[in-house]
């Protein structure tokens, strides 16, 4: 059983491979820093290449009571081929679902570079045993997930529990399948603990560290996704450790979408702009996304009807 | 399905993934700005042909174009709009009820707002700062000092318990050029707001935005002769300042000026406050947020484009943390969009003028010269216009020029301390006494430096942050008098017995 420190204050981790210092997190200063990457005004050539990235990235999610293997089923029809009238148009980076519905979207999506993620253990709370978590984890991969995305317990304070979680997850998917790890961070209520949840969750093995389950009022927002990506570059530059970000929950519209883009830009670089290392979960942010790329290309906005709803 | 497949296949080849994401051109469109041809001097209430007969031209520094032909001013031009002033003291403003004055603030600080589009494209235009810092700063700031201060204008004695605040009479103001419009706006606000009326010459290079006020003046329908705009260069100054009928000077500018209109002032009676240069410290301790901290170190020193006397030109790094911290602001640096002013992407803009930005060269030279190491991040200036790149120097000491005088430029010094008593030391080791700002997550580390440092303003985890009720000034040789919050009307009072 791998053990973990506790986390002490203002000290680096003594984790192999080394991480960075915990350090802090000045809210009003992490604000306006957001705020104001969220003023740059992207256009034309530089809008078009944004929103056609924005659909590259994307994790096509839907999570509900009401999945069906039908729903499944168009979701992934959607999210290979988003826009039948413009072959341009790639696909989305993966569809995210239940366990239950892994195996529907696997056989949909063979062969068409499109992933598969699915929440495991226990989305979207957490709150059942470590045993139940491995085991869906592992029936998931088993299903074809190549991708799968855990939720923490953070707030518990259990910081050794919870880094102990992430590792054994890790053991099961290691070599077969990414793991993203969910913060949860609408929940963390500080910026400093979305910081050194970030930094548990990487320490613990995360090959992504993902902002939200979506199913909470508050989700992503742009200050608390700066913050992880300043966790990420602290890893990167320390350790040379790559690791993705996933921003989910509340990301509706294109506007938004290049908001966060432009945030992954100046904050890592473009080379944290692919699908390797980045990622936009959302269920309903493409077609506005599409409905965007075709008004750029046509210089006119069209009737939603135009675009298949799924 | 199949075809499905072959589908996807061939747009994945299609896609190359590209290797830059150049933000397209965003400029703010300039067609709200109208200028005239050529302006004359604003007295009592109108524009004036000058008497001196002599003009010169303002331009655009980021394209070397002009943009209007403006008055010069002599000395019979002044003494015309002090002639007017007085008299719109002694028999309009001085007589009318102090929620009369509110009113009319009001209004201009609203009009301000309506308009705050048309005169950030002026700000950007004439003086080179970014659209986003004139949209996003000048142009809110400057309304909220004139609704700070109208809302005092009828609450004078609140302000001066047990003291009875009267008008001094006419003002005359001498602004800068780093922030045209906001200046124009702590020093008129104030002033008006207590029942004085003014006399402003705005600063050689920046004329058009006070010359665009005038119209916000029209519009609010001030009564003639309680604004007053005078244009020129330091000739016309030196004439304002040395007026007879003149009650008080208020500049904001150079040292070297602000001394001079001292000694002129000397014995004279007139009142004076004086808000001058800046070498400030920014002070980062070893358990600060780092990257927060790199903000504010941006922020601090190339927020229009270093224009700023109280830019925190002198960064105080402690030793363990300086690697982490050097890399990561030279990471930042790199990020800085570097051109046109009115695009709205850009972070940092054109230097005002030739002559500044020959003088920021000769003393990065200097820096060079005495052995301190240089960086710029690569960068694409336009051809035409005054440019300078972010730069910052390293291994930096206390003697060196780059770390005593005043750059008012995009260059940062870098200097390292091991103790908070050795920051405060080197960090008030200095002519000047504008600002400076800590950063540190300990709060009682906060208080303590703030009582120790000889600074005006001192910034805890944030820089060159300002409110209209915050009072802004400085020690020693940066100056003298507050401007802003309650402070600020103390130089246009007059209290008993005195």
């Amino acid at each position: 059983m791998a053990t973990a420190p506790v986390l002490p204050g203002g000290f680096e981790l003594p984790l192999e491979p080394r991480l960075p210092r915990l350090g802090s997190i000045d809210a009003v200063a992490l604000e306006e820093r957001a705020a104001t990457l969220a003023t740059r005004s992207i256009k034309k050539g530089s809008k078009v290449f944004a929103l056609d990235l924005a659909i590259r990235v994307m994790d096509l999610t839907t999570l509900e009571g009401a999945d069906t293997p039908g729903k499944v089923a168009a979701l992934t029809s959607k999210g290979i081929r988003p826009d039948p009238s413009d072959p341009n148009i790639p696909s989305v980076a993966a569809i995210c679902v239940y366990p239950n519905l892994v195996a529907y979207a696997v056989e949909r999506t063979r062969g068409t570079g499109v992933k598969v993620a699915a929440v495991a253990t226990s989305f979207p709370s957490g709150q059942s045993s470590l045993d139940v978590k491995l085991l869906e984890t592992r029936e998931v991969i088993d299903a074809g997930a190549d991708e799968v995305d855990m939720v923490i317990a953070f707030l518990s304070g259990r910081y050794a529990q919870v880094y102990d979680e992430i590792v054994r997850v890790k053991e099961v998917c290691a070599g077969r399948a990414h793991l993203k790890v969910i913060l949860e961070t609408g929940e963390l209520g500080t910026y400093d603990n979305v910081r050194r949840a970030s930094l548990l969750a990487i320490a613990g093995g995360a090959d992504f560290i993902k902002t939200s389950t979506g199913k909470l009022p508050s989700s992503a927002t742009l200050p608390v996704t700066l913050c992880m990506l300043e966790a990420i570059r602290d890893v990167h530059e320390e350790t040379g450790r790559v690791v993705g970000m996933k921003a989910a929950g509340g990301i509706r519209q294109a506007k938004q979408a290049v908001q966060y883009l432009v945030q992954v830009h100046e904050t890592l670089g473009l080379a944290w702009l692919t699908p390797d290392r980045y990622r936009l979960g959302a269920s309903t942010l493409l077609n506005d996304v599409l409905m965007q790329i075709r008004k750029e290309r046509t210089g006119r906005y069209q009737n939603p009807d135009y675009f298949t709803v799924d | 399905m199949i075809k499905d497949k072959r589908e996807v296949a061939r747009r994945g080849e299609a896609a190359a993934i590209p290797t830059a994401w150049e933000y397209a051109p965003a400029p703010e469109s300039r067609e709200i700005v109208h200028f005239e041809d050529r302006y004359g001097l604003y007295i009592g209430g109108q524009f004036l042909e000058p008497l001196s007969n002599e003009r010169y031209t303002t331009i655009d520094p980021a394209r070397e174009e002009p943009l209007a032909e403006i008055a010069q001013a002599g000395k019979a031009d002044v003494d015309r709009a002090v002639k007017a002033a007085r008299e719109a003291y002694a028999e309009r403003w001085s007589q009318l009820r102090p929620s009369e004055r509110a009113k009319y603030l009001f209004r201009i600080a609203r009009i301000l707002q309506e308009r705050s589009r048309e005169f950030a494209v002026v700000e950007s235009l004439n003086g080179g700062k970014p659209i986003r810092e004139s949209r996003d700063v000048d142009l809110p700031l400057a309304a909220a000092h004139f609704f700070y201060y109208a809302g005092w204008a009828d609450k004078l004695e609140y302000a001066f318990p047990n003291r009875t605040p009267r008008p001094i009479g006419v003002a005359g103001q001498i602004i800068p050029w780093n922030f045209p419009l906001l200046m124009l706006a702590w020093k008129i606000a104030p002033a008006l707001a207590a029942g004085n009326t003014v006399v402003l010459k705005p600063a050689e290079t920046t004329p058009l935005s006070a010359l665009l006020f005038c119209d916000v003046v029209r519009q609010a329908e001030l009564p003639p002769g309680v604004v007053n705009i005078v244009t020129g260069d330091g000739r016309t100054g030196a004439e304002l300042v040395s007026h007879p009928d003149v009650d008080k000077i208020a500049f904001t500018g150079s040292t070297e000026v602000g001394k001079a209109i001292q000694r002129t002032l000397a014995g004279s009676g007139k009142r004076l406050t004086l808000e001058l240069g800046g070498k400030a410290a920014n002070i980062i301790f070893d358990d600060a947020p780092l990257d927060q901290a790199v903000e504010g170190i941006i922020n601090g020193i190339y927020f229009n484009q270093g224009h700023v006397c109280c830019a925190g030109s002198r960064l105080f790094v402690e030793e363990s943390i300086y690697e982490t911290v050097i890399s990561k602001l030279k990471r930042r640096m790199k990020t800085l969009r570097v051109g046109d002013p009115l695009d709205k992407n850009t972070d940092v803009g054109a230097i005002n003028s030739k002559q500044q930005l020959d003088k920021i060269g000769s003393l990065v030279q200097s820096g060079i010269d005495e052995g301190a190491e240089i960086y710029q991040p690569p960068c694409k200036l336009p051809e035409r216009g005054y440019w300078f790149v972010p730069t910052v120097f390293t291994n930096v000491a206390q003697s060196y020029r780059i770390a005593q005088e005043e750059i008012f430029g995009p260059v940062l010094s870098v200097l390292t301390f091991r103790t908070p008593d050795e920051a405060i030391e080197k960090a008030n080791n200095t002519p000047y006494g504008l600002s400076a700002g800590v950063w540190t997550e300990k709060g009682s580390r906060i208080l303590a430096m703030a009582q120790k440092l000889r600074a005006g303003v001192v910034w805890a985890n944030t820089y060159n942050r300002f409110d209209p009720a915050s009072p802004f000034g400085g020690y020693k040789e940066s100056g003298f008098g507050r401007e802003g919050g309650r402070h600020g009307l103390e130089p246009y009072v007059a209290l008993d017995g005195s």
